[in-house]
């Protein structure tokens, strides 16, 4: 253990017990405060620098070919902790172009960004990929009604990212191949 | 009637009413806040009658730090509606009221009954000798200062040294007080 | 009433320029909180309020952003606020004095000026008189008496809100008035003493006399720095300012005196304290700063006519800005006392400081005067 050093604490000179020196330090240095570059963002017009993990309003996003990622498993549903995810599954109908090795797809997806606290777990437990916090952070609505985000709602604030493993394509692959699964 | 005496009854109603006021509240801030209002309307009387200077130590001295003070005692004693209500102390502040109504009343009459000698001004025509001038009266500021500080030096000093008494005897009995606690 | 048209025309224009006055410092007043609030801003890193426009006055191409960064509206926009928010009275409130107290906070702040002289008119015939709406022989004694009665306002709040925090800061309050006004007055003495030496002639009980003074010799900031000290330090506390706000305090007190209060009832309450800084550096320009004189020791460089009033006006006025930005200067650089310390300051300090000070000047003055006497 070190060794505790006591330290004297040398008795106040005349001037340092007036306090005036140092009101005056103090003040020198709020006055050169004034003039240094300010720290706050204007913020309509300026918008922050989000870092790359930001945690915004969860979306749907679809695979770069435009098809729809979501096999409504459910288990963002069920992983949710304030219960803000409701999802209706529905199937693929079989003739569906380009859809026809997905089994599921949500017949209605909502999220209610009342009870959304954007703790990311949906994003994490996905095994889909499908759902992603993105980047919009000032979501506002005049009702109630407006801040449920439906299916159709959820797939245009998510948009399309980058996917790299193309699922649907590698499962049809297999399925040419006679080796579904 | 003109703007003086105009104001004159002004200012008196409002001395006299807030006289009245702080003697018939019930609960002791409002009478000590009549008290004030009192107070700056004999002030304003000071004004119209050309003292300036009374005006302003009135004010200063009474309104300004007295009350403040009897405020602060007040507030800090949180004495209630009935505070003071003894009927012991009740019949003293009653009489003395009327005895004093009454000399009021008495002098009041004999100004009326002679108003010649009564109304004149204090004799002051003997004149104050301050660097060989004579010093006519008048409310100003260094009238005061001649007077207190040449004329009435030694009074001056007297109530002074009074007060300093006074102020030494009030320190002794808290002294003494909080002593006699810890024993 | 007998009234004459020349009795008519006197009052008539007093009022009018103790309205123009009132208006003079009220719009002061309200440019200190956005002054306030602007410096604070850039001394903290941050730009404050700049959002606020007029209809038509942001179209203009350069001066209009420019005058919106500075927030040069935001007090208009403060004061509708004030306006037009829900008046609420706590039930548990005393109506009367609760309806007053914002009123007898702000009537004293409004009075001490009308003995505040703030330039010299010049006639044709060479004669010049101050500016002035009264100039009353004894006038700084009617600054201190009329402002200490400025308290009863904060007492009065404290009292009738009839809750904890009001009641203490009421209670801390009148502590503070009485303790710092002795220093206050105590550290004018030697000033009076000064300006009234034997043989100037000067009434050193009126601002006028003062600042008359100060054009003969020099400021009195330089001739009496220890007086200026603590008579500034004594107004910071008059005024309620940082270092001092006890009565408010709104750490320990939620908002002091004024937690009860909304709506215009509390906007009269925040013109009061603006009101009291702008008069009280007013007078501590008049008194210490040499008034609507530019430089110590050196005659006015202006001619003396409509000119010269005007710019000893501008004058006086710049140093009571530069001394009000110093107000919020200090608010936003020092943290506040405690209670015990105040006290402490107050007594123990800059009392004995302020009869040492006084004691000293009543030596030199008599010393100085020495020649005079025995000639």
């Amino acid at each position: 253990m070190a060794k505790t050093v006591v330290l004297e604490r040398k008795p106040l000179s005349l001037s340092e017990r007036t306090y005036l020196p140092q009101i005056l330090t103090g003040l020198k240095t709020t006055f050169t405060n004034m003039f240094k570059e300010k720290v706050t963002l204007q913020y309509p017009e300026e918008k922050p620098v989000l870092p790359p993990n930001y945690r915004g309003v969860p979306t749907l996003v679809k695979d770069p070919n435009g098809r729809e990622k979501c096999v409504s498993c459910q288990l963002c549903e069920f992983v949710c902790p304030p219960k803000a995810i409701r999802i209706t599954p529905g199937s693929v109908p079989e003739d569906h172009e380009d859809r026809e090795h997905v089994e599921k797809a949500p017949q209605e997806f909502e999220i209610n960004m009342l009870r959304c606290i954007y703790c990311g777990y949906c994003e994490e437990v996905c095994p889909e990929e499908a759902i992603f916090l993105q980047n919009e952070y000032s979501f506002s609505g005049y009702t109630r009604d407006e801040m449920i985000n439906d299916k159709a709602k959820l797939y245009e604030l998510g948009g399309t990212l980058p996917d790299d493993h193309y699922k649907w394509d590698k499962k049809k692959e297999a399925e040419e191949k006679g080796n579904p699964h | 009637m003109n703007m003086v005496d105009f104001l004159f009854y002004v200012f008196a109603t409002l001395s006299v009413g807030g006289g009245l006021l702080m003697v018939f509240s019930r609960h002791p801030v409002p009478a000590a806040l009549f008290m004030i209002v009192s107070m700056v309307g004999v002030a304003a009387l000071f004004v119209i009658l050309e003292a300036f200077f009374l005006a302003i130590l009135q004010v200063l001295v009474y309104a300004g730090a007295v009350m403040v003070l009897f405020l602060f005692i007040i507030m800090l004693l949180d004495v209630g509606p009935e505070g003071g209500k003894a009927w012991r102390v009740k019949f003293l502040s009653g009489f003395m009221g009327i005895v004093f109504v009454g000399l009021l009343v008495l002098s009041l009459l004999d100004i009326g009954l002679d108003r010649s000698s009564s109304l004149a001004w204090p004799a002051l025509e003997e004149g104050v000798m301050v660097n060989g001038e004579s010093l006519v009266f008048s409310a100003s500021v260094k009238n005061f200062g001649y007077g207190l500080f040449a004329k009435y030096m030694l009074p001056l000093q007297v109530s002074g040294f009074l007060l300093l008494a006074a102020m030494v005897g009030v320190i002794i009995l808290s002294k003494k007080s909080s002593a006699s606690e810890e024993v | 009433m007998m009234l004459d048209a020349e009795t008519l025309q006197l009052v008539g224009m007093k009022f009018l320029f103790a309205l123009l006055m009132v208006g003079a410092v009220m719009t002061m007043a309200g440019y200190s909180v956005l002054a306030e609030r602007k410096v604070s801003a850039w001394m903290q890193g941050r730009v404050g309020p700049n959002r606020t426009v007029l209809p038509y006055v942001q179209y203009i191409p350069i001066l209009g952003p420019f005058l919106r960064g500075l927030g040069i509206f935001q007090p208009l926009a403060d004061g509708l606020k004030f306006l037009f928010k829900e008046e609420i009275v706590p039930g548990h409130v005393n109506k009367l004095y609760y309806y007053m107290a914002p009123l007898v906070a702000l009537v004293p702040a409004l009075t001490t000026m009308t003995v505040l002289p703030f330039g010299e008119f010049f006639h044709d015939n060479g004669e010049s008189f101050p500016l002035i709406l009264a100039d009353l022989e004894v006038g700084i004694l009617f600054i201190l008496a009329v402002s200490s009665l400025g308290v009863y306002g904060i007492v009065l709040a404290g009292w009738s809100s009839n809750s904890k925090y009001p009641f203490l800061g009421g209670i801390r309050s009148s502590a503070q008035m009485i303790s710092y006004e002795l220093a206050m007055g105590l550290s004018l003495l030697p000033v009076f003493l000064w300006v009234s030496e034997p043989g100037s002639g000067l009434s050193a009980l009126s601002l006028t006399g003062i600042v008359a003074s100060q054009a003969e010799s020099t400021w009195l900031i330089i001739v009496q720095p220890v007086s200026a000290l603590i008579f500034l330090i004594a107004l910071f506390a008059e005024t309620n300012r940082l270092p001092f706000d006890m009565p408010e305090s709104e750490t320990d007190l939620v908002g002091g005196f004024h937690t009860e209060y909304g709506s215009f009832k509390f906007g009269i309450f925040f013109v009061a304290e603006y009101a009291h800084i702008v008069v009280g550096s007013a007078i501590f320009t008049a008194i210490f700063l040499g008034g609507w004189h530019v430089f110590p020791w050196v005659a006015d460089p202006w001619p003396e006519n409509w000119l010269g009033s005007l710019l000893g006006v501008g004058c006086f006025l710049t140093k009571t800005v530069l001394l009000i930005f110093f107000f919020i200067w200090i608010r936003w650089t020092l943290p506040r006392f405690r209670y015990d310390q105040v006290m402490h300051l107050g007594w123990v300090r800059l009392l004995p400081l302020a009869l040492v000070n006084l004691v000293f000047y009543v030596i030199l003055v008599s010393w100085l005067d020495q020649p005079v006497a025995t000639n």
